[in-house]
């Protein structure tokens, strides 16, 4: 069984979000970079225990540039077994599918696993998009994985619910809560972790489809308005008047 | 060249989240001088089809073949292809749901299209083809620039609201060119909460937090929000604790809401909890502690005691629904 799970590096889910160069970069200063929440805790764990329930390869691949290496290092600490950085910056999704694919064209994996969305561009494409290149079957935004020899069944969510589907590998898969249990990296596997295989790999010519032009922060809320307990007709009033939602 | 809509159904009914969709998707195309055509896959009743003509599109394409009742991103992607072909269309949309989700990105790989998931705006074509879309959780908006021939636009849910017409559109039965085989993923099980408005729908939001100590005090929740027609959502460790079923969770974890109204009961508003529902029109926070963050997120507050506050709120509620009646 060979797995691929891809790794995208995201701020913080408490940094503070704000942009420098007249709005068009993100303003990484004192921010703290982390692995994809949704890469890590259920995409990268789904395939470890895999990987010891039935025995499986767990290669990580990330495109991005040097400032990267930490958060596939913690990947690898993890328990992955071997990584791929393809030596490359660019947001759009199309650019960083067409990487990927290209990476696993050859490599039979059996599992392809990103998280649902990247925390910061929330784009929730990349899985959708390598599955159409690689021309493999695809489950959306799954909360559970189960293998049964070489089919799958995989709960995909839904509208008020959720389908329960069953596909043969090879499959890709985005995976949400659900999936596994996060778990953090103990001295093993960091100390394993530096002798770990981390590949850098030079892109391939792809083309990027979209540009970020700028960045805009919301209108800065006016303040809460606080109502009395006592005069609870008053919100009734409000909501319907002023902000007229019911 | 024409606007294609991928109008997705659940269950023989067309989603609100689509009729968004194909109502957005038609005023790009008046403003770029051309047409909409919206595409619909599996059984749906003739009436609900004609009915998208309500919401801007003149034509509607419906492949009524029973075996796609259920996404399949696969033959999905194959036939929205084939229709987009067809209509050479240029522009693509889809709802940011679920559905669209599973099937967006796979039809812009295929035809190499820049896609903008989770657009709020119409685009601005003034310099390019520029669309604003929600970022870092709802904290920021990037505009993006498509700059390939083709494009797909997945629009958020409730960005905007439906003013329907009365027109109507002119259906059209579609075959596309797919065989079993093509079916790769096969639905096996669908389980739904059967009677609740999806969470991911509803316009309006009642949510519980911790504040309100055990599962059997969530019936001041429900009362208040049957009374202003809203679904139920609770905070993670409510769902952790198994006092609500985990589906109902919002935040970082759980579901992303943007409804019109978000009345937050009982729940501190840590910031994983605010990512999830922060795009809300309008924030209302009930909270015993006037420290509480979610206050500072909020555009209406209550400090008190919920178990005081929310029953007087239902009947004040009740009392204003009746002078509308
Ligand atoms: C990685 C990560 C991911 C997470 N993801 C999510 C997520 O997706 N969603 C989520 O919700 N949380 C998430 N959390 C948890 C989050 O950080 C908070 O712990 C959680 O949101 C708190 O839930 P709460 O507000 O219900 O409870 P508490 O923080 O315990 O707050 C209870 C509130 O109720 C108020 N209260 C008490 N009694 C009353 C009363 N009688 N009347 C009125 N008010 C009262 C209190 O003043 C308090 O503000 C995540 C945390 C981590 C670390
Ligand atoms: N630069 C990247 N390198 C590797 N994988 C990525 C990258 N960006 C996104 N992904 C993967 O694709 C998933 C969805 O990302 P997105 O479509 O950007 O929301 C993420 O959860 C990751 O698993």
């Amino acid at each position: 069984m060979k797995i691929l799970v891809c790794i995208s590096k995201t701020p913080d889910t408490t940094a503070k979000i704000a942009f420098t160069d007249n709005n068009t970069k993100f303003n990484e200063a004192g921010v703290q970079f982390i692995i994809n929440p949704y890469d890590e805790w259920y995409a990268l764990v789904r395939a470890l225990e895999l990987k010891e329930t039935i025995g499986a390869d767990v290669h990580l691949i990330t495109v991005g540039g040097a400032d990267c290496d930490p958060i596939i290092r913690k990947a690898l600490a993890l328990g992955g077994d071997e990584a791929f950085r393809v030596n490359a910056d660019s947001a759009d999704s199309y650019y960083i599918a067409s990487q990927i694919a290209a990476h696993a064209k050859d490599k039979q994996y059996d599992i392809i696993f990103t998280g649902k969305e990247t925390i910061d561009y929330n784009g929730s494409g990349i899985g959708g998009m390598v599955a159409e290149l690689l021309e493999l079957p695809y489950v959306s935004i799954a909360a559970k994985f189960e293998l049964n020899g070489t089919v799958a069944t995989v709960n995909r969510e839904i509208e008020g619910g959720e389908e329960i589907c069953e596909v043969s590998l090879p499959v890709v898969v985005s995976c949400q809560k659900g999936m596994a249990e996060a778990r953090i990296p103990n001295m093993r596997g960091i100390m394993a972790a530096r002798t770990k295989p981390l590949a850098v790999v030079e892109p391939i010519a792809a083309d990027t489809l979209t540009g970020i032009v700028s960045f805009e922060l919301p209108p800065a809320k006016a303040g809460v308005k606080l109502i009395s307990p006592d005069n609870v007709e008053e919100l009734v009033k409000l909501l319907h008047e002023e902000a007229k939602v019911i | 060249m024409s606007i294609l809509i991928f109008a997705d159904q659940a269950q023989g009914k067309i989603k609100k989240a689509s009729f968004e969709a194909v109502q957005y998707g038609a005023k790009i195309a008046a403003q770029l001088g051309t047409t909409a055509t919206a595409l619909v896959l599996g059984p749906v009743d003739a009436a609900e089809l004609a009915a998208l003509g309500q919401y801007g599109a003149q034509n509607v394409l419906h492949a009524a073949d029973a075996r796609l009742h259920e996404v399949e991103s696969t033959v999905y992607t194959k036939i929205i292809a084939e229709a987009a072909a067809q209509e050479d269309a240029k522009v693509i949309i889809f709802s940011h749901n679920f559905d669209g989700k599973a099937v967006a990105p796979r039809v812009a790989a295929r035809l190499k299209a820049g896609l903008v998931a989770g657009a709020i705006s119409y685009p601005d074509t003034s310099n390019g083809f520029v669309v604003k879309k929600s970022v870092f959780s709802g904290k920021a908006f990037a505009n993006i620039n498509i700059t390939s021939d083709k494009k797909v636009i997945a629009l958020l849910p409730n960005s905007f609201p439906l003013t329907p017409g009365t027109a109507s559109a002119t259906v059209t039965n579609f075959t596309p060119a797919i065989s079993d085989a093509d079916f790769k993923v096969k639905v096996v099980k669908v389980e739904t909460v059967s009677g609740d408005i999806p969470l991911t729908e509803a316009e309006i939001i009642v949510s519980g937090g911790r504040g309100l100590k055990g599962p059997e005090n969530w019936g001041i929740l429900e009362d208040l929000a049957k009374a202003l027609g809203a679904a139920t959502a609770s905070s993670r460790p409510v769902a952790d604790a198994g006092w609500r079923p985990h589906h109902e969770h919002v935040g970082q974890t759980g579901l992303t809401v943007r409804p019109n109204l978000y009345v937050a009961i009982g729940i501190s508003g840590a910031i994983q909890h605010l990512a999830g529902v922060n795009g809300s029109k309008v924030i209302v926070v009930i909270n015993k502690d006037p420290e509480a963050p979610f206050f500072k997120a909020a555009d209406y507050g209550i400090v008190g005691d919920a178990f005081e506050v929310v029953p007087k709120l239902t009947e004040a509620v009740k009392k204003y629904k009746l002078t509308q009646a």
